[in-house]
Protein backbone atom coordinates (compact mmCIF):
# COMPACT_ATOMS: atom_id res chain seq x y z
CA UNK A 1 0.00 0.00 0.00
CA UNK A 2 0.97 3.52 -0.73
CA UNK A 3 1.69 6.19 1.78
CA UNK A 4 0.30 9.45 2.07
CA UNK A 5 2.24 13.02 2.48
CA UNK A 6 0.31 15.66 3.92
CA UNK A 7 1.91 18.52 2.18
CA UNK A 8 2.38 22.09 4.38
CA UNK A 9 2.13 24.92 2.04
CA UNK A 10 0.67 27.92 2.10
CA UNK A 11 -1.48 27.94 -1.03
CA UNK A 12 1.52 29.41 -2.80
CA UNK A 13 4.71 27.31 -2.04
CA UNK A 14 5.31 24.06 -1.05
CA UNK A 15 7.09 24.56 2.82
CA UNK A 16 10.19 22.63 3.50
CA UNK A 17 8.90 21.11 5.83
CA UNK A 18 7.04 18.97 3.53
CA UNK A 19 10.43 17.37 1.77
CA UNK A 20 11.94 16.42 5.26
CA UNK A 21 8.55 14.20 5.84
CA UNK A 22 9.01 12.87 2.21
CA UNK A 23 12.29 11.63 3.55
CA UNK A 24 10.82 9.91 6.82
CA UNK A 25 7.98 8.56 4.71
CA UNK A 26 10.36 7.14 2.10
CA UNK A 27 12.13 5.04 5.47
CA UNK A 28 8.54 3.80 5.44
CA UNK A 29 7.82 2.62 1.77
CA UNK A 30 8.29 3.20 -1.71
CA UNK A 31 4.79 4.19 -3.35
CA UNK A 32 4.82 7.74 -2.15
CA UNK A 33 1.36 10.19 -3.12
CA UNK A 34 1.71 13.54 -1.80
CA UNK A 35 -1.90 15.39 -0.57
CA UNK A 36 -1.95 19.17 -1.44
CA UNK A 37 -5.32 20.71 0.41
CA UNK A 38 -5.92 24.07 -0.31
CA UNK A 39 -7.31 26.68 -2.46
CA UNK A 40 -6.02 28.26 -5.36
CA UNK A 41 -2.82 26.08 -4.83
CA UNK A 42 -2.25 24.10 -8.15
CA UNK A 43 1.53 26.12 -7.84
CA UNK A 44 1.84 24.10 -4.73
CA UNK A 45 1.42 20.51 -6.67
CA UNK A 46 3.69 21.58 -9.15
CA UNK A 47 6.42 22.07 -6.72
CA UNK A 48 5.20 18.70 -4.76
CA UNK A 49 5.34 16.75 -8.28
CA UNK A 50 9.09 17.90 -8.71
CA UNK A 51 9.97 16.65 -5.29
CA UNK A 52 12.45 13.28 -5.84
CA UNK A 53 10.70 10.19 -4.94
CA UNK A 54 7.03 10.96 -5.06
CA UNK A 55 4.82 9.14 -7.33
CA UNK A 56 1.50 11.10 -7.69
CA UNK A 57 0.38 14.55 -5.83
CA UNK A 58 -3.16 14.74 -4.85
CA UNK A 59 -4.73 18.05 -5.32
CA UNK A 60 -7.54 19.47 -3.85
CA UNK A 61 -8.51 22.75 -4.93
CA UNK A 62 -11.60 24.07 -2.90
CA UNK A 63 -12.58 27.43 -0.86
CA UNK A 64 -13.29 24.93 1.47
CA UNK A 65 -9.64 24.28 2.71
CA UNK A 66 -8.27 27.62 2.27
CA UNK A 67 -6.90 27.98 5.93
CA UNK A 68 -6.41 23.92 6.63
CA UNK A 69 -8.82 24.36 9.19
CA UNK A 70 -8.47 20.91 11.34
CA UNK A 71 -12.17 20.09 11.19
CA UNK A 72 -12.52 19.63 7.43
CA UNK A 73 -8.66 18.87 6.43
CA UNK A 74 -9.15 16.16 8.85
CA UNK A 75 -12.78 14.73 7.02
CA UNK A 76 -10.96 15.21 3.91
CA UNK A 77 -7.73 12.93 4.74
CA UNK A 78 -10.06 10.09 6.75
CA UNK A 79 -11.84 9.96 3.00
CA UNK A 80 -8.64 9.50 1.67
CA UNK A 81 -7.53 7.67 3.93
CA UNK A 82 -8.59 3.59 2.95
CA UNK A 83 -5.75 3.68 0.08
CA UNK A 84 -3.09 3.74 2.47
CA UNK A 85 -0.93 2.05 5.07
CA UNK A 86 0.64 5.09 6.38
CA UNK A 87 -0.48 8.97 6.61
CA UNK A 88 2.50 11.33 7.45
CA UNK A 89 2.13 15.05 8.18
CA UNK A 90 5.32 17.24 9.31
CA UNK A 91 4.91 18.02 13.07
CA UNK A 92 4.17 21.42 12.51
CA UNK A 93 1.58 23.46 14.08
CA UNK A 94 -0.78 22.24 11.44
CA UNK A 95 0.26 18.53 11.38
CA UNK A 96 -0.23 18.51 15.07
CA UNK A 97 -3.58 20.27 14.38
CA UNK A 98 -5.66 17.84 12.44
CA UNK A 99 -3.40 14.64 12.54
CA UNK A 100 -5.12 13.55 15.78
CA UNK A 101 -8.18 14.37 14.38
CA UNK A 102 -7.72 11.66 11.69
CA UNK A 103 -6.21 9.58 14.10
CA UNK A 104 -9.32 9.54 16.48
CA UNK A 105 -11.77 9.38 13.67
CA UNK A 106 -9.80 6.13 12.03
CA UNK A 107 -10.13 4.85 15.64
CA UNK A 108 -6.33 4.14 15.77
CA UNK A 109 -3.55 5.17 17.66
CA UNK A 110 -0.72 7.83 17.00
CA UNK A 111 2.64 8.78 16.67
CA UNK A 112 3.51 12.47 17.37
CA UNK A 113 6.78 13.81 16.55
CA UNK A 114 8.95 10.57 15.41
CA UNK A 115 12.66 11.43 14.74
CA UNK A 116 13.76 8.04 13.47
CA UNK A 117 11.81 4.99 11.62
CA UNK A 118 13.37 1.87 12.76
CA UNK A 119 11.14 0.30 9.94
CA UNK A 120 7.76 0.57 8.85
CA UNK A 121 5.50 -0.11 12.28
CA UNK A 122 8.39 0.68 14.62
CA UNK A 123 9.51 4.21 15.50
CA UNK A 124 11.61 6.71 17.71
CA UNK A 125 10.19 9.48 19.69
CA UNK A 126 11.34 11.86 21.93
CA UNK A 127 9.94 12.14 25.31
CA UNK A 128 9.93 14.18 28.27
CA UNK A 129 11.10 16.86 26.34
CA UNK A 130 14.02 15.22 24.79
CA UNK A 131 15.35 13.89 28.28
CA UNK A 132 14.41 10.40 26.75
CA UNK A 133 14.06 8.28 23.63
CA UNK A 134 11.16 5.78 23.22
CA UNK A 135 11.33 3.33 20.82
CA UNK A 136 7.76 2.64 19.86
CA UNK A 137 6.22 -0.18 17.76
CA UNK A 138 2.66 0.39 16.32
CA UNK A 139 0.27 -2.72 15.36
CA UNK A 140 -2.33 -0.56 14.38
CA UNK A 141 -3.55 -1.61 10.73
CA UNK A 142 -3.21 2.29 9.29
CA UNK A 143 -0.25 4.31 10.67
CA UNK A 144 -0.68 7.65 11.64
CA UNK A 145 1.82 9.80 12.40
CA UNK A 146 3.96 12.98 12.48
CA UNK A 147 7.54 13.72 11.98
CA UNK A 148 9.55 16.03 13.54
CA UNK A 149 11.38 17.42 10.19
CA UNK A 150 14.96 18.18 12.09
CA UNK A 151 15.00 14.39 12.38
CA UNK A 152 15.35 13.95 8.90
CA UNK A 153 17.13 15.83 5.52
CA UNK A 154 14.68 17.45 3.12
CA UNK A 155 14.16 15.36 -0.20
CA UNK A 156 15.73 17.04 -3.35
CA UNK A 157 13.15 19.31 -4.42
CA UNK A 158 14.01 19.08 -8.16
CA UNK A 159 14.06 16.33 -10.58
CA UNK A 160 10.97 14.35 -9.89
CA UNK A 161 8.30 14.09 -12.17
CA UNK A 162 4.83 12.74 -10.34
CA UNK A 163 1.40 12.52 -11.50
CA UNK A 164 -0.79 15.72 -10.47
CA UNK A 165 -4.10 14.02 -9.70
CA UNK A 166 -6.71 16.54 -9.38
CA UNK A 167 -9.62 15.67 -7.01
CA UNK A 168 -13.22 17.13 -6.51
CA UNK A 169 -13.56 16.37 -2.67
CA UNK A 170 -15.01 18.79 0.13
CA UNK A 171 -15.44 18.40 3.37
CA UNK A 172 -17.61 20.94 5.69
CA UNK A 173 -17.74 21.68 8.98
CA UNK A 174 -20.27 24.24 10.91
CA UNK A 175 -18.65 23.80 14.19
CA UNK A 176 -15.81 26.19 13.18
CA UNK A 177 -14.53 29.07 10.84
CA UNK A 178 -11.53 31.32 10.48
CA UNK A 179 -11.38 34.65 11.47
CA UNK A 180 -8.18 36.06 11.20
CA UNK A 181 -4.52 36.09 10.80
CA UNK A 182 -1.86 37.55 11.54
CA UNK A 183 1.40 36.60 10.83
CA UNK A 184 5.07 38.03 12.00
CA UNK A 185 6.57 39.84 9.54
CA UNK A 186 9.65 39.06 10.12
CA UNK A 187 12.49 39.02 7.34
CA UNK A 188 14.52 36.58 9.60
CA UNK A 189 13.54 32.98 9.23
CA UNK A 190 10.91 31.11 11.76
CA UNK A 191 12.62 29.66 14.93
CA UNK A 192 11.83 26.31 14.49
CA UNK A 193 13.12 26.03 10.53
CA UNK A 194 16.05 27.81 10.59
CA UNK A 195 19.19 26.59 10.30
CA UNK A 196 21.25 29.09 12.56
CA UNK A 197 19.31 30.44 15.77
CA UNK A 198 20.82 32.85 18.18
CA UNK A 199 19.63 33.30 21.32
CA UNK A 200 20.40 35.50 23.98
CA UNK A 201 19.52 35.00 27.81
CA UNK A 202 19.32 37.02 31.08
CA UNK A 203 23.02 38.47 30.67
CA UNK A 204 21.48 40.72 28.03
CA UNK A 205 19.68 42.83 30.76
CA UNK A 206 16.89 44.14 28.76
CA UNK A 207 15.05 43.96 25.66
CA UNK A 208 16.91 47.08 23.74
CA UNK A 209 20.19 44.66 23.59
CA UNK A 210 18.77 42.23 21.88
CA UNK A 211 17.99 44.50 19.03
CA UNK A 212 21.85 46.07 19.61
CA UNK A 213 23.64 42.93 20.08
CA UNK A 214 21.72 40.06 18.92
CA UNK A 215 19.84 41.05 16.00
CA UNK A 216 22.62 42.54 13.92
CA UNK A 217 24.43 39.20 14.06
CA UNK A 218 21.33 37.45 13.08
CA UNK A 219 20.71 39.86 10.48
CA UNK A 220 24.38 39.05 9.00
CA UNK A 221 24.09 34.75 8.78
CA UNK A 222 20.43 35.09 8.22
CA UNK A 223 19.63 33.55 11.34
CA UNK A 224 16.55 33.03 13.29
CA UNK A 225 16.69 35.14 17.21
CA UNK A 226 15.85 33.13 19.99
CA UNK A 227 15.87 33.62 23.65
CA UNK A 228 15.69 31.54 26.62
CA UNK A 229 12.91 31.66 29.19
CA UNK A 230 14.59 33.42 32.18
CA UNK A 231 14.68 36.64 29.27
CA UNK A 232 11.33 36.11 28.85
CA UNK A 233 9.98 36.21 32.35
CA UNK A 234 11.85 39.13 32.47
CA UNK A 235 10.31 40.47 29.63
CA UNK A 236 12.68 41.78 27.39
CA UNK A 237 11.49 39.69 24.44
CA UNK A 238 7.75 37.74 23.74
CA UNK A 239 7.22 34.55 24.42
CA UNK A 240 7.08 33.33 20.78
CA UNK A 241 10.97 33.61 21.08
CA UNK A 242 11.33 31.25 23.77
CA UNK A 243 13.47 27.88 22.90
CA UNK A 244 13.59 25.77 25.65
CA UNK A 245 10.66 23.05 27.35
CA UNK A 246 8.42 25.06 27.78
CA UNK A 247 8.84 27.12 24.56
CA UNK A 248 10.33 25.74 21.01
CA UNK A 249 12.58 22.96 20.24
CA UNK A 250 14.92 23.85 17.67
CA UNK A 251 17.74 21.75 16.00
CA UNK A 252 19.36 24.03 13.89
CA UNK A 253 22.95 23.39 12.16
CA UNK A 254 24.29 26.46 14.08
CA UNK A 255 22.98 27.28 17.32
CA UNK A 256 24.40 30.21 19.21
CA UNK A 257 23.59 31.13 23.07
CA UNK A 258 25.09 33.94 24.04
CA UNK A 259 24.89 35.10 27.67
CA UNK A 260 22.48 32.00 29.08
CA UNK A 261 23.69 29.33 31.60
CA UNK A 262 22.01 26.69 29.99
CA UNK A 263 19.28 25.62 32.73
CA UNK A 264 17.79 21.88 31.86
CA UNK A 265 14.19 23.63 31.07
CA UNK A 266 17.02 25.24 27.54
CA UNK A 267 19.29 22.52 27.06
CA UNK A 268 16.08 20.72 26.26
CA UNK A 269 14.95 23.00 23.45
CA UNK A 270 17.88 23.35 21.86
CA UNK A 271 20.70 20.28 22.55
CA UNK A 272 19.49 18.46 19.17
CA UNK A 273 21.41 21.44 17.28
CA UNK A 274 24.30 20.13 15.23
CA UNK A 275 26.81 22.41 15.95
CA UNK A 276 26.37 24.39 19.65
CA UNK A 277 28.31 27.85 20.53
CA UNK A 278 28.04 29.37 23.76
CA UNK A 279 29.55 32.91 24.60
CA UNK A 280 29.53 33.85 28.45
CA UNK A 281 31.90 34.46 31.06
CA UNK A 282 31.24 31.29 33.19
CA UNK A 283 33.26 28.89 32.04
CA UNK A 284 31.36 26.19 34.88
CA UNK A 285 27.46 27.26 33.54
CA UNK A 286 25.68 23.96 32.00
CA UNK A 287 26.03 25.12 28.89
CA UNK A 288 29.49 24.99 28.40
CA UNK A 289 29.04 20.99 29.14
CA UNK A 290 27.12 20.86 25.67
CA UNK A 291 28.16 23.81 23.57
CA UNK A 292 30.95 22.55 20.97
CA UNK A 293 32.89 25.93 21.68
CA UNK A 294 33.20 28.07 24.27
CA UNK A 295 34.32 31.81 23.80
CA UNK A 296 34.41 33.04 27.73
CA UNK A 297 34.01 36.27 27.65
CA UNK A 298 31.78 39.10 27.63
CA UNK A 299 28.98 39.06 25.03
CA UNK A 300 29.47 43.16 25.12
CA UNK A 301 32.83 42.50 23.47
CA UNK A 302 32.35 39.60 22.16
CA UNK A 303 29.08 39.96 19.94
CA UNK A 304 29.98 43.15 17.84
CA UNK A 305 33.22 41.81 17.04
CA UNK A 306 31.76 38.17 16.04
CA UNK A 307 29.20 40.21 13.99
CA UNK A 308 31.92 42.46 12.17
CA UNK A 309 33.99 39.65 11.14
CA UNK A 310 31.64 36.60 10.23
CA UNK B 1 -22.49 26.98 31.35
CA UNK B 2 -20.35 24.40 32.71
CA UNK B 3 -16.89 23.55 32.16
CA UNK B 4 -14.59 20.55 31.97
CA UNK B 5 -11.26 20.62 32.86
CA UNK B 6 -8.73 17.50 32.37
CA UNK B 7 -5.53 17.54 33.91
CA UNK B 8 -2.86 14.39 34.07
CA UNK B 9 -0.12 13.73 36.96
CA UNK B 10 3.27 14.21 35.65
CA UNK B 11 6.69 14.37 36.23
CA UNK B 12 7.12 17.97 38.34
CA UNK B 13 8.79 20.09 35.49
CA UNK B 14 11.95 21.17 38.10
CA UNK B 15 12.80 17.29 38.44
CA UNK B 16 15.34 16.08 36.57
CA UNK B 17 14.35 13.12 34.27
CA UNK B 18 16.36 9.64 34.72
CA UNK B 19 16.52 6.69 32.34
CA UNK B 20 15.83 3.10 34.30
CA UNK B 21 18.76 0.85 33.98
CA UNK B 22 17.09 -1.59 32.12
CA UNK B 23 15.43 0.43 29.58
CA UNK B 24 12.06 0.29 30.07
CA UNK B 25 10.65 3.31 31.19
CA UNK B 26 11.77 6.74 33.38
CA UNK B 27 12.20 6.71 36.95
CA UNK B 28 9.13 7.73 38.69
CA UNK B 29 9.71 6.37 42.63
CA UNK B 30 10.16 9.20 44.76
CA UNK B 31 9.69 11.79 42.27
CA UNK B 32 7.80 15.09 42.99
CA UNK B 33 4.63 14.51 40.83
CA UNK B 34 2.73 17.39 40.16
CA UNK B 35 -0.26 18.89 37.30
CA UNK B 36 0.82 18.61 33.89
CA UNK B 37 2.32 22.84 33.71
CA UNK B 38 -0.24 22.80 30.59
CA UNK B 39 -3.12 21.52 32.08
CA UNK B 40 -2.73 24.11 35.31
CA UNK B 41 -3.12 27.23 32.51
CA UNK B 42 -6.11 24.91 31.81
CA UNK B 43 -7.72 25.25 34.71
CA UNK B 44 -6.96 29.04 35.71
CA UNK B 45 -8.37 29.72 32.43
CA UNK B 46 -11.70 27.80 33.54
CA UNK B 47 -11.48 29.91 37.18
CA UNK B 48 -11.35 32.75 34.77
CA UNK B 49 -14.21 32.77 33.09
CA UNK B 50 -15.74 31.57 35.99
CA UNK B 51 -14.67 34.80 37.76
CA UNK B 52 -16.19 36.82 34.89
CA UNK B 53 -19.30 35.00 34.80
CA UNK B 54 -19.17 33.32 31.57
CA UNK B 55 -18.78 29.58 33.45
CA UNK B 56 -21.05 28.22 36.23
CA UNK B 57 -20.11 25.06 37.19
CA UNK B 58 -15.79 23.39 36.64
CA UNK B 59 -15.30 19.76 37.04
CA UNK B 60 -11.85 18.23 36.61
CA UNK B 61 -10.92 15.18 35.55
CA UNK B 62 -8.22 12.68 35.52
CA UNK B 63 -7.49 9.52 34.44
CA UNK B 64 -4.75 7.55 35.89
CA UNK B 65 -3.26 6.16 39.27
CA UNK B 66 -5.37 6.91 42.80
CA UNK B 67 -2.44 9.38 43.60
CA UNK B 68 -4.18 11.60 40.57
CA UNK B 69 -6.66 12.72 42.99
CA UNK B 70 -3.83 14.77 44.59
CA UNK B 71 -3.57 17.09 41.14
CA UNK B 72 -7.38 17.14 41.28
CA UNK B 73 -7.45 18.45 44.71
CA UNK B 74 -4.88 20.58 43.34
CA UNK B 75 -6.69 21.99 40.54
CA UNK B 76 -10.10 22.02 43.19
CA UNK B 77 -7.64 24.33 45.71
CA UNK B 78 -7.29 26.32 42.30
CA UNK B 79 -11.13 27.41 41.94
CA UNK B 80 -12.38 24.14 40.54
CA UNK B 81 -15.82 22.49 41.94
CA UNK B 82 -15.64 18.85 41.75
CA UNK B 83 -13.66 16.45 40.45
CA UNK B 84 -13.69 12.93 38.60
CA UNK B 85 -10.84 10.78 39.06
CA UNK B 86 -10.74 7.60 36.70
CA UNK B 87 -9.03 5.30 37.95
CA UNK B 88 -6.15 3.28 36.12
CA UNK B 89 -2.82 1.77 36.67
CA UNK B 90 -2.60 1.11 32.79
CA UNK B 91 -0.69 3.92 31.02
CA UNK B 92 -3.35 6.13 29.71
CA UNK B 93 -2.73 6.14 25.90
CA UNK B 94 -4.34 9.60 24.55
CA UNK B 95 -6.98 7.66 22.34
CA UNK B 96 -8.10 6.26 25.59
CA UNK B 97 -8.33 9.01 27.64
CA UNK B 98 -10.19 10.75 24.35
CA UNK B 99 -12.31 7.95 24.89
CA UNK B 100 -13.39 8.86 28.25
CA UNK B 101 -13.16 12.57 28.30
CA UNK B 102 -16.28 12.40 25.34
CA UNK B 103 -18.55 10.06 28.14
CA UNK B 104 -17.61 12.63 30.43
CA UNK B 105 -18.38 15.78 28.88
CA UNK B 106 -21.35 14.36 27.12
CA UNK B 107 -23.13 13.20 31.45
CA UNK B 108 -21.98 16.66 32.60
CA UNK B 109 -23.16 18.28 29.30
CA UNK B 110 -19.96 20.32 29.44
CA UNK B 111 -19.90 23.41 27.22
CA UNK B 112 -16.24 24.21 27.09
CA UNK B 113 -13.62 21.14 27.44
CA UNK B 114 -10.07 22.52 28.47
CA UNK B 115 -7.24 20.82 28.26
CA UNK B 116 -3.05 21.24 28.35
CA UNK B 117 -1.77 21.10 24.83
CA UNK B 118 0.54 18.51 25.43
CA UNK B 119 1.93 16.70 28.85
CA UNK B 120 5.33 16.94 29.67
CA UNK B 121 5.63 13.48 30.22
CA UNK B 122 5.13 11.49 26.79
CA UNK B 123 4.58 14.85 24.83
CA UNK B 124 2.08 13.49 22.46
CA UNK B 125 0.00 16.84 21.85
CA UNK B 126 -3.04 14.22 21.14
CA UNK B 127 -5.77 13.85 23.70
CA UNK B 128 -7.66 17.66 23.01
CA UNK B 129 -7.81 16.85 19.35
CA UNK B 130 -8.76 13.43 19.50
CA UNK B 131 -11.83 14.38 21.72
CA UNK B 132 -12.62 16.95 19.48
CA UNK B 133 -12.66 14.52 16.70
CA UNK B 134 -14.63 12.01 18.57
CA UNK B 135 -17.17 14.64 19.98
CA UNK B 136 -17.65 15.96 16.03
CA UNK B 137 -16.72 19.60 18.45
CA UNK B 138 -14.51 22.48 16.67
CA UNK B 139 -11.00 22.89 18.40
CA UNK B 140 -8.76 25.47 19.27
CA UNK B 141 -5.21 24.09 20.06
CA UNK B 142 -2.37 25.91 21.09
CA UNK B 143 -4.63 29.00 22.69
CA UNK B 144 -3.28 32.15 23.53
CA UNK B 145 -6.16 34.16 24.07
CA UNK B 146 -9.97 32.88 24.68
CA UNK B 147 -13.13 34.60 24.33
CA UNK B 148 -16.85 33.62 25.18
CA UNK B 149 -19.21 35.85 22.45
CA UNK B 150 -23.04 34.71 23.00
CA UNK B 151 -22.71 30.49 22.26
CA UNK B 152 -19.74 30.76 20.22
CA UNK B 153 -15.95 31.13 21.56
CA UNK B 154 -13.05 32.74 19.65
CA UNK B 155 -9.67 31.21 20.41
CA UNK B 156 -6.47 32.52 18.89
CA UNK B 157 -3.72 30.31 18.37
CA UNK B 158 0.06 30.07 18.00
CA UNK B 159 1.23 28.96 15.27
CA UNK B 160 4.26 28.82 13.31
CA UNK B 161 5.29 32.05 12.50
CA UNK B 162 2.21 33.85 13.92
CA UNK B 163 -1.11 33.79 15.56
CA UNK B 164 -4.90 32.51 14.26
CA UNK B 165 -8.23 33.42 15.29
CA UNK B 166 -10.73 30.99 14.79
CA UNK B 167 -14.42 31.06 15.80
CA UNK B 168 -15.92 27.83 17.64
CA UNK B 169 -19.56 26.59 18.00
CA UNK B 170 -19.93 25.27 21.55
CA UNK B 171 -19.48 22.92 23.20
CA UNK B 172 -16.40 23.04 21.95
CA UNK B 173 -12.44 21.80 22.84
CA UNK B 174 -9.73 24.36 23.58
CA UNK B 175 -6.02 23.43 24.27
CA UNK B 176 -3.62 25.55 25.95
CA UNK B 177 -0.03 27.05 25.30
CA UNK B 178 2.01 28.76 27.99
CA UNK B 179 0.99 32.26 26.78
CA UNK B 180 -2.71 32.35 27.39
CA UNK B 181 -2.46 33.15 31.55
CA UNK B 182 -0.19 32.25 34.34
CA UNK B 183 -1.90 30.43 36.74
CA UNK B 184 -1.98 31.72 40.65
CA UNK B 185 -1.05 29.76 43.79
CA UNK B 186 -3.67 28.37 45.62
CA UNK B 187 -4.07 30.27 49.16
CA UNK B 188 -3.90 28.12 52.13
CA UNK B 189 -7.79 28.28 52.74
CA UNK B 190 -8.49 27.16 49.63
CA UNK B 191 -6.26 24.18 49.76
CA UNK B 192 -8.57 23.38 52.99
CA UNK B 193 -11.80 23.89 51.45
CA UNK B 194 -10.52 21.95 48.41
CA UNK B 195 -10.55 18.58 50.67
CA UNK B 196 -14.13 18.62 51.35
CA UNK B 197 -14.93 19.22 47.48
CA UNK B 198 -16.68 16.60 46.10
CA UNK B 199 -14.83 14.18 43.69
CA UNK B 200 -16.19 11.34 42.31
CA UNK B 201 -14.09 7.70 41.88
CA UNK B 202 -14.40 5.90 38.49
CA UNK B 203 -12.92 3.17 36.47
CA UNK B 204 -12.93 3.10 32.31
CA UNK B 205 -15.19 0.16 32.61
CA UNK B 206 -17.42 2.38 34.15
CA UNK B 207 -17.25 4.11 30.85
CA UNK B 208 -16.98 1.13 28.74
CA UNK B 209 -13.38 2.17 27.79
CA UNK B 210 -10.34 -0.61 27.41
CA UNK B 211 -7.33 1.09 28.27
CA UNK B 212 -5.15 -1.67 26.45
CA UNK B 213 -3.21 0.63 22.98
CA UNK B 214 -2.06 -1.33 20.11
CA UNK B 215 1.23 0.92 20.99
CA UNK B 216 4.15 -0.80 23.06
CA UNK B 217 7.31 0.81 23.91
CA UNK B 218 10.06 -1.18 23.44
CA UNK B 219 12.95 0.71 25.31
CA UNK B 220 13.39 4.10 26.48
CA UNK B 221 17.12 5.44 26.15
CA UNK B 222 18.64 8.69 27.69
CA UNK B 223 19.36 11.03 24.54
CA UNK B 224 23.13 10.58 23.12
CA UNK B 225 25.38 12.16 25.15
CA UNK B 226 26.99 15.07 23.85
CA UNK B 227 30.71 14.92 23.76
CA UNK B 228 32.93 17.33 25.18
CA UNK B 229 33.87 20.29 23.23
CA UNK B 230 36.38 22.49 23.16
CA UNK B 231 37.35 26.64 24.30
CA UNK B 232 38.03 28.70 22.25
CA UNK B 233 40.33 31.78 22.76
CA UNK B 234 39.15 34.66 20.74
CA UNK B 235 36.26 35.52 18.23
CA UNK B 236 38.60 35.55 15.36
CA UNK B 237 39.23 31.58 16.50
CA UNK B 238 35.77 30.95 16.71
CA UNK B 239 34.88 32.19 13.18
CA UNK B 240 37.64 29.98 12.28
CA UNK B 241 36.19 26.75 13.35
CA UNK B 242 33.13 27.68 12.14
CA UNK B 243 34.20 28.22 9.07
CA UNK B 244 36.79 25.94 8.63
CA UNK B 245 35.77 22.99 10.83
CA UNK B 246 32.75 23.02 11.54
CA UNK B 247 31.46 24.32 8.54
CA UNK B 248 28.20 25.98 9.30
CA UNK B 249 28.96 29.25 8.56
Amino acid sequence: MAILVYAEHDNASLKKATLNTITAAKQMGDDIHVLVAGSGNQAVADEAAKAEGVSKVLLVDNAAYEHQMAETIALLVVDLAGDYSHIVAPATTTGKNFMPRVAALLDVSMLSDVTAVIDAQTFERPIYAGNATATVKTTESKVVLTVRTTGFDAAVAEGGSATVETIDNVQQSDKSSFVNEEMATSDRPELTSASIVISGGRALANGENFTKYIEPLADKLGAAVGASRAAVDAGYVPNDMQVGQTGKIVAPDLYIAAGISGAIQHLAGMKDSKIIVAINNDPESPIASVADYFLEADLFDALPELTSKV
Amino acid sequence: MKALVAVKRVIDYNVKVRVKADNSGVDLSNTKMSINPFDEIAVEEAVRLKEAGVIDEIIVASIGPKESQEQIRAALALGADRGVLVVSDDKPYPLQVAKILKSIAEQEGTDIILLGKQAIDDDNNQTGQMLAALMGAGQGTFASEVKVEGDKVHVTREVDGGLQTVELALPAIITTDLRLNEPRYAKLPNIMKAKKKPLDEKTPADFGVEMASKQEIIKVEPPAERKAGIKVGSVDELVDKLRNEAQVI
